[in-house]
């Protein structure tokens, strides 16, 4: 093995709600090539089969904390695609 | 959304394990209150959020909350400390989860501080960021048979397919 960066991170997506039942699952291994952000992984899971139907913008959170599509993202990372929250 | 920041600079007291649960079963917002009142504390304001009978102008019979369990109760303890930092008052919330009835209390806040004014603010200001920030989900069942979740960022914060308008909340 070389000392670089590993060429890819694989991540541990979480669907709930209305997303889950759009795609048909609630959670994916999606593997991306290094460096990924978020936006990458969106991009990754819209085309899944369903994925058309997510809405333009995704809010997103990454180990527990909301994240932008900058956000970069590290292997093992738990992603998580987070519908219109409505709590309350 | 913003809300005017505390004139003191401080809590009462630190909240070192902030009181922010999701349950399972009913709420009870007295026992809440319970927990944070003290001798000191002349102002308690509690806010309990029902389930409504209707939506967009159709009759909802039930609905179902679910959540991303790990992210919303980090995030409502995060809520509940950092209303304890900005008012000299202490607040406690729960959410409930699962299938609820009409009429059943969905979320209970309640804030206690020495005067009034902090404790209504706290309480406004939790609620308010718990809608905002919370990943809970909502799935309403209406007379008719059908379901939909619910989208507060669509139009009017109406149901899918609604045909009224009214108050969304």
């Amino acid at each position: 093995m070389s000392l670089a960066a590993p060429a890819t991170v694989t991540l541990h997506v979480l669907l709930f709600a209305r997303y889950a039942e759009l795609l048909g699952q609630d959670t994916l291994t999606v593997t991306l090539p290094a460096p990924a952000t978020v936006g990458d992984l969106i991009a990754r899971v819209r085309a899944e089969p369903g994925g058309t139907g997510l809405p333009a913008r995704v809010l997103a959170a990454v180990n527990l904390v909301q994240a932008s599509d900058a956000t970069p993202l590290a292997e093992a990372d738990e992603v998580a695609l987070l519908p219109p929250l409505a709590g309350g | 959304m913003k809300w005017p920041s505390s004139r003191r600079s401080r809590a009462a007291e630190p909240v070192s394990n902030p009181v922010a649960r999701l349950v399972l079963g009913p709420i009870d917002a007295a026992a809440l209150a319970a927990e944070v009142a003290r001798p000191d504390r002349g102002g308690v304001v509690s806010f309990v959020g029902l389930v409504r009978d209707h939506h967009g102008g159709r009759t909802v019979i039930r609905l179902e909350y679910s959540a991303y369990a790990p992210m919303a109760e980090a995030e409502l303890a995060r809520i509940v400390s950092e209303a304890g930092e900005r008012w000299p008052a202490i607040v406690a919330a729960e959410h409930r989860l699962g299938s609820l009835a009409i009429g059943d209390a969905a979320v209970a806040v309640v804030a206690a501080a020495a005067h009034r004014g902090d404790a209504f603010e706290a309480c406004r200001h939790v609620i308010e960021q718990i809608k905002a920030r919370v990943p809970i989900w909502k799935r309403e069942y209406y007379a008719d048979g059908s379901v939909a979740w619910v989208d507060p960022t669509a139009a009017a914060g109406a149901a899918p397919a609604a045909a009224g308008q009214g108050p969304s909340r």
